[in-house]
Parts: C-alpha cells; sequence; structure tokens
C-alpha cells in the first residue's frame, strides 16, 4: 500500500527511541494539585468553589458558560487550599483552585457507568462530552464538545482519528494506540455517531508500524479504515492530515467542517469513550517525559494540575546542565521558565535539555527554503519582512493568518531568522487591528 | 524548590544544522575544479588574479563593515570570497592586477555594500565588478591570451565566441571544436573556459541542493531553443546550441552566478521566468548584439527584475481556491 502524505514538509530528527517501547505508568496523584480555569481553547471556565471547601475526586470546580469553553473538574479529592492566579504553562499567570490531595480518592457521587454507550444518542453522547471537559488532547485544546457539534449546514461525512504524533520525540499517542486500540476505536465510533458521519478513517506515520499493525487487525470490528501515511512533519497537522489521507482542502480560513471532516486525536478520542462508560470527566492524560536532560524518560499517565516539578521527579529529576523546559513538542512546543506550572488538559510531553547557545541570526538570503517546506504554501520570509516594516495589510493578503505556527520554515532557515515569531507577532497584530475595527 | 532559571524562547526549539557559511563554502568548495583548471591553463596569470580579487574583496568589506559599524560576523560567512572568486573568474588573463583591485572595490562597495550588504543586493556583486571594468576599461577587458597549454605564438587571440561573431567562424570553419571547449583548452575568462570543471562543482550544488535546478535548466533551454532555431535553419551560418552552450561564460553564469540566492527569485514561478529571460537574452545578445558575449549583462539585467518577480507571484495557499496576485 502506498503510503498517503501532504506536499512539503521537513524531516527532522525524530528522537522517539528513548521512549517508545516504555509502557505508560501511572504517576501517583500528588500531594497538591493546581487547577487552572483556563487550560483550553475560549474562554475560561466559572469559578464554583470557594477556599476551605472539601471537593470529591472528579467534582466540577469551573463551569463553562459559554460556547467555546470547557468545564475543569477536580483531579483528586480533597481541601481547597487556596483560589488565585497560578503561575500557567501559557506565560501568563491564571485563576487557579490548588486542592490539597487527601489521598482517598473519594469519588463524586454522579459518576455513573453506561451499559452500551454505543447505544447512545447523539445528544447524549455530546452531553456528556461537555459534562466531561474534553477538549482536544493533542495539544490546542480546542472544546470537543464543540468539535462534535458540526453546523446543520454542513454534512459531515468523516471522521478522522489523528494517530500521526508527528511531533519528534514525543510517544504517548503510540503508548495509547498500543495500549488502548479498543477505547480509541470506540471512541472514535462515538464522535461518528454524534457528527452523523458515514466512516472513520485513522492515519498513523509509518514509524509506528506497530501501532498501525494493531488498529487494522482491531479496526475491522469498528467499520473504521486504517492508513498509514509518511513520516513527515507536520504530517498530524489538522488541514494537511485532511490533505493526505482525502485530497480535500480545508479553504481559507475555513475549519474542517467545511470539507465535510472531524478530525480527533487519538487521545481525544480514548476520553470520549471514557466519558461515556463512566462518566469520569477529563481529570488525567498520558504525556511523555523526555529530552536529553531527564534522567529516565518516561510516557505517564498524570493527574491534570500536578505540577511539573512532581513529574519530572518521579522521571529520576533533571540533569545539573538542563536549561529549557518544553511543555509539548520541540517544534511548536512553548518552553517554561519554572518548574511549579501544572500540568494542563493540552500538555502532551514535558521535555528538558541543555540548549546550546544560540546561533546568530543572518541576514535573509532568500534561498527559499522556508517556502520549500511550508506546509500551508506561505512564503515566510517575505510575511517576516512585512511584520517587521509592519505593512500588515500585506502581510495578511499574503497568508499570515494562514500561518499554522508549525515551525517548520524556522527549521530550515539557515539564516537562523525566527520566522514564526515574527509571524505570529504579525497574527496578533492583525487581529488586534480587527478587533479595533469591528468594536 | 530550585530557583533555576531557564531559557524562554520561541518555537520552534529545533533547527537544521545548515547555516549560510555551510551554504557558502560549498559553492566555494564547487568552485575549485574550476579554480585548479584556470590556474593549470593560465599560470601564473590566474594565480595573481585570484590573489588580488581575494585581498582587494575582503579588505573592501571590512573597511565597510568598520564605517557602518557592522558585526564583522559576514566578513567570516564565506560571501566575499564567493564575490573575489567569482569576479577573478571573469577575467581575462591579461588584466592588470590594479584594475583587478579595482574591479573588486567595485563588485562589493557598489555591488554589495551599499545596498546594506549580504542579503539585501539587487545585483551579482562580482557581475557588478565585471560591468563596471568592462564599460571603463574595454580595451583590457577583451584582450585574451591563449592558454598556456595551447602552443600558438600569436600576439592577440580570440576567443571562441569573439572568432564566432567577428571572424565569421562557422562560415570560414575556424569554430573551436567543441572538445576543445569542452576540457578548457580554449581562450576566455580564466575560470569560464573548462566545461567539465564547472560542470564537476556543478554536480556537487544540485545534489545538495544548494542551489536551484530550474536556473540552471531554464538558461540551458532557453538557449538551446533559441541558437537551435537558427542553427537548423542554417548550419552554414549559426553555431550549434552545444557550441553556445559550451563557449564563454554561459556555464559559469548559469550554475553559479544566476543562481546566487540573493539575487534571484524566491518562487517557482518566478524562477522560470528569470530564467528563461537569460537564456533568451543571451542568446539575443550573441546572435545580433554588439558584443560576442552576453551573459553578464542578461543575467545584471534580469536581477532588476527579481523584486518584482517575488512581488507579483506568490504560491497556492493550501485551500486557496483562486491565485490573489
Amino acid at each position: 500500500m502506498k503510503t498517503k502524505t501532504f506536499p512539503h514538509g521537513i524531516h527532522p530528527p525524530e528522537g522517539k527511541e528513548s521512549t517508545a517501547e516504555k509502557k505508560l505508568e501511572v504517576l501517583p496523584p500528588p500531594e497538591k494539585v493546581v487547577i487552572p480555569l483556563h487550560q483550553h481553547f475560549g474562554n475560561p471556565a466559572e469559578l464554583l468553589v470557594k477556599k476551605g471547601e472539601e471537593v470529591f475526586f472528579g467534582q466540577k470546580i469551573g463551569e463553562a458558560t459559554s460556547l467555546f469553553s470547557a468545564s475543569v473538574h477536580a483531579s483528586v479529592s480533597g481541601k481547597v487550599l487556596s483560589v488565585d492566579g497560578h503561575n500557567h504553562p501559557l506565560g501568563k499567570p491564571v485563576l487557579s483552585v490548588t486542592l490539597a490531595n487527601d489521598g482517598k480518592d473519594r469519588v463524586f457521587p454522579e459518576w455513573e457507568d453506561t451499559v452500551d454507550p454505543l447505544a447512545l444518542e447523539p445528544d447524549q453522547i455530546r452531553k456528556k462530552v461537555k459534562d466531561a471537559g474534553i477538549v482536544g488532547l493533542g495539544g490546542a485544546a480546542f472544546p470537543t464538545a464543540v468539535k462534535i457539534t458540526p453546523p446543520k449546514d454542513k454534512p459531515i461525512d468523516t471522521i478522522i482519528i489523528n494517530g500521526c504524533e508527528c511531533e519528534p520525540i514525543l510517544t504517548a499517542d503510540y503508548r495509547l494506540m498500543m495500549e488502548y486500540p479498543d477505547e480509541i476505536l470506540k471512541g472514535a465510533e462515538l464522535v461518528r455517531i454524534a457528527t452523523g458521519a458515514d466512516r472513520i478513517l485513522v492515519g498513523i506515520e509509518d514509524n509506528k508500524k506497530k501501532a498501525f499493525d494493531l488498529l487494522q487487525q482491531k479496526a475491522a470490528s469498528y467499520s473504521a479504515e486504517v492508513f498509514l501515511v509518511k513520516t513527515k512533519y507536520p504530517q498530524g497537522a489538522e488541514k494537511n492530515l485532511i490533505y493526505a489521507l482525502l485530497g480535500r482542502e480545508v479553504p481559507r480560513g475555513g475549519l474542517p467542517f467545511d470539507v465535510g471532516v472531524v478530525v480527533q486525536n487519538v487521545g481525544t478520542a480514548k476520553a470520549v469513550w471514557d466519558a461515556a462508560k463512566t462518566g469520569k470527566p477529563l481529570y488525567e492524560r498520558a504525556l511523555t517525559v523526555s529530552g536529553d536532560g531527564v534522567k529516565e524518560p518516561k510516557n505517564l499517565i498524570v493527574r491534570i494540575g500536578t505540577p511539573f516539578q512532581a513529574v519530572t521527579d518521579c522521571c529520576g529529576g533533571l540533569s545539573e546542565d538542563v536549561n529549557m523546559i518544553i511543555m509539548g513538542g520541540p517544534m511548536m512546543g512553548l518552553s517554561q521558565w519554572a518548574l511549579d506550572v501544572p500540568v494542563i488538559k493540552g500538555t502532551s510531553g514535558i521535555l528538558a535539555w541543555a540548549s546550546p547557545r544560540p546561533i546568530m541570526e543572518f541576514a535573509c538570503i532568500r534561498c527559499s527554503r522556508c517556502i520549500e517546506h511550508c506546509p500551508m504554501g506561505l512564503v515566510p520570509t517575505q510575511l517576516m519582512k512585512y511584520v517587521k516594516y509592519e505593512q500588515l495589510s500585506n502581510a495578511e493578503n499574503w497568508g499570515a493568518l494562514d500561518c499554522v505556527e508549525c515551525g517548520s520554515c524556522q527549521y530550515s532557515c539557515p539564516a537562523k531568522i525566527p520566522l514564526v515569531h515574527w509571524i505570529r507577532l504579525g497574527k496578533n497584530q492583525i487581529m488586534s487591528q480587527k478587533r479595533k475595527k469591528s468594536a | 524548590m530550585s530557583e533555576k532559571v531557564f531559557i524562554i524562547q520561541s518555537s520552534p526549539h529545533f533547527q537544521d544544522k545548515d547555516s549560510v557559511p555551510k551554504i557558502m563554502f560549498t559553492v566555494i568548495f564547487a568552485l575549485l575544479p574550476a579554480v585548479v583548471a584556470s590556474v593549470y591553463f593560465f599560470r601564473l596569470r590566474a594565480v595573481g588574479l585570484y590573489v588580488s580579487c581575494l585581498v582587494a574583496c575582503f579588505a573592501t568589506e571590512a573597511i565597510f563593515l568598520w564605517v557602518r559599524k557592522k558585526p564583522f560576523q559576514s566578513l567570516w560567512d564565506g560571501s566575499v570570497v564567493i564575490t573575489g572568486l567569482l569576479l577573478a573568474m571573469t577575467l581575462p588573463p591579461t588584466l592588470s592586477l590594479e584594475l583587478a583591485v579595482i574591479g573588486s572595490i567595485v563588485a562589493v562597495a557598489i555591488g554589495k555594500q551599499v545596498f546594506g550588504g549580504l542579503g539585501h543586493n539587487i545585483f551579482n556583486p562580482a557581475l557588478v565588478g565585471r560591468a563596471f571594468l568592462q564599460t571603463a576599461f574595454p580595451v583590457a577587458m577583451t584582450t585574451w591570451l591563449p592558454p598556456a597549454t595551447l602552443a600558438v605564438d600569436t600576439a592577440t587571440y580570440a576567443t571562441p565566441l569573439g572568432n564566432l561573431k567577428f571572424q565569421e567562424a562557422v562560415v570560414q570553419g575556424t569554430l573551436t571544436p567543441i572538445k576543445q571547449l569542452f576540457w578548457g583548452n580554449s581562450g576566455g575568462c580564466i575560470g569560464e573556459t573548462s566545461a567539465i570543471a564547472l560542470l564537476l562543482g556543478a554536480l556537487l550544488l544540485l545534489t545538495k541542493k544548494t542551489i536551484d535546478w530550474r536556473i540552471p535548466a531554464g538558461i540551458l533551454l532557453a538557449l538551446t531553443a533559441f541558437t537551435g532555431i537558427f542553427w537548423l535553419a542554417g548550419p552554414d551560418k549559426y553555431a550549434s546550441p552545444a557550441f553556445h552552450i559550451l563557449a564563454g561564460g554561459l556555464l559559469i553564469g548559469a550554475f553559479y552566478m544566476a543562481t546566487d540566492m540573493v539575487t534571484s527569485p524566491i518562487h517557482p514561478k518566478g524562477i522560470w521566468i528569470y530564467a528563461l529571460g537569460i537564456g533568451i537574452m543571451v542568446g539575443l545578445v550573441r546572435l545580433f548584439g554588439g558584443f560576442s558575449e552576453g551573459v553578464m549583462y542578461s543575467i545584471l539585467f534580469m536581477n532588476t527584475f527579481v523584486p518584482l518577480l517575488n512581488r507579483t507571484f506568490r504560491p497556492r495557499i493550501l485551500g486557496e481556491r483562486r491565485k490573489i496576485t
């Protein structure tokens, strides 16, 4: 079978060997968890608890009050120690609930099993997903309930389950596929029912042949088709994966809805199944702890709100020379300035290494490698120049807002220009101009 | 908890190992066979030209960086070495070293630094230097010597293209044989004569993807088509496309000068227009112009269109139905 793929893209070093064959371990819940009310794309959840209150394991502590939001839940049982601004992986302090773990995991009484989740109605599935506060676990943390509620005028025919894990180093999704194939496929089936789609396609990069074989073997009983896609970054980017598997192009500024597709990460599919089956909210997630600076790289299942420090301690700690901590993958992850930030729903990995001294930036020599590698067909060097010289309308015409910030351009830039940074700045400026105009 | 300080930086956190100096030194490495060939054919005269051009270019760059209070970084990125080498390679063996130095100063000062240094120039710096010499010292720039390996004893000697243009070589039957052009045993600028040496380096650049294959391909294609039509119509009057490709500065221009990243377009569509334009211009000048050779002016001419081409064309954005230009 020919492996499917998309045009352009890059081949960064994979670095998955150190954790690929390490089974997911459950990290014991820490003594204290910090649960930010804002862990997702959209608006923060509204606070439901007070300082000093006792909460159950799995109790809702933040309510999604608007459409683009997701509820948050207590990941341990215990007392609310404080409700205040706390360091957050995204950089700014965010209103967070700090819980003291009483170690009893007293389960929230509202959790209830469903005997046959596959018999649920679409509306029931959506309600369960919303109640469980599920968001996209690939990293962008887009509220899943919104994603499985397509607008009436946009019929969905295909569900794509994203098992690419194209970010180097990360292996948590691979482990999920190896250890929970049935849950993933059943979760995909629930998504299919909720959206009224006809078929499920699973895309897995060909460096994860074992996961492909396993899922293909299971897929027959779930009416899903499994495809190998080429190992190339960013194969798992939503729009590129849709193109690779279906040859459909999501229109500029559009969503996968526009071409009749819903894409879900494998971890999200599993979370959907768990929520439907046991009523359990999203209180934990799988992540990879790796990088040269981590003494014992591992794949872990971690309670949301666990401080990074507790996670790295469990992996043998960090080496002395570590000077960089990244949440997520090396291509799109966010560097952290402290280890007291909590694991949030979008934390797909924690990486640590000793970063070499930054290399001096050269002037752009117009080698056009950024153009050659941009998976969106943009001209990063031109966008960079437009932003630098404040020609925002030109930047917009040349597709600044189409940039997915995958970093392929900057990766391949021989002049070491921070292209993504410039484009991101431009996107922010364009958006704030638009907001001003509409206000 | 440790009060350790971590580096904050914008993603991506991985970076390819290739860099501007690496690219430049690959080009220098690829030029070496042709440099060796030129020293073999023109002996000490070639050595003298190389040394004076390299030293003068390097010194000019250093002075300009110092005056402009810029970091001396670009002195070591290799770009100035390429300018010096390419300029020397496109000079006739008879040229006095003072003129070579003047050409070098113009190349770096006017060709590169006045625009803001590496990455900002519009024209290929080496060609700017050469064009200056050609206009200011036309006689010195067109006085040729036979290569040291050729046992001819004449005061004046014409290049194969000069022969073709001004001596009616095709009619007379004195056209330089292809084989001689291929190995480089003919008159001309010191670095342009040996086709095999230039192609050897070009192979390296193409396999390492340092240069865009479309540029030499487009130039060769256009020149072959243009000269081929005339050759087929009148083989007793016009030289064959093979002769036109191997003679003069076409190969060094197509593989090493037109491909200069800074002064060539950035997307495929623009690149094709640029390359085909150079090929046709070379054909026009050689067949109908006042000069026997047109590679230099063709490249400089098409260089002027690069900013326009870069702004007019852009690739199709994923999900874009129709192009907005």
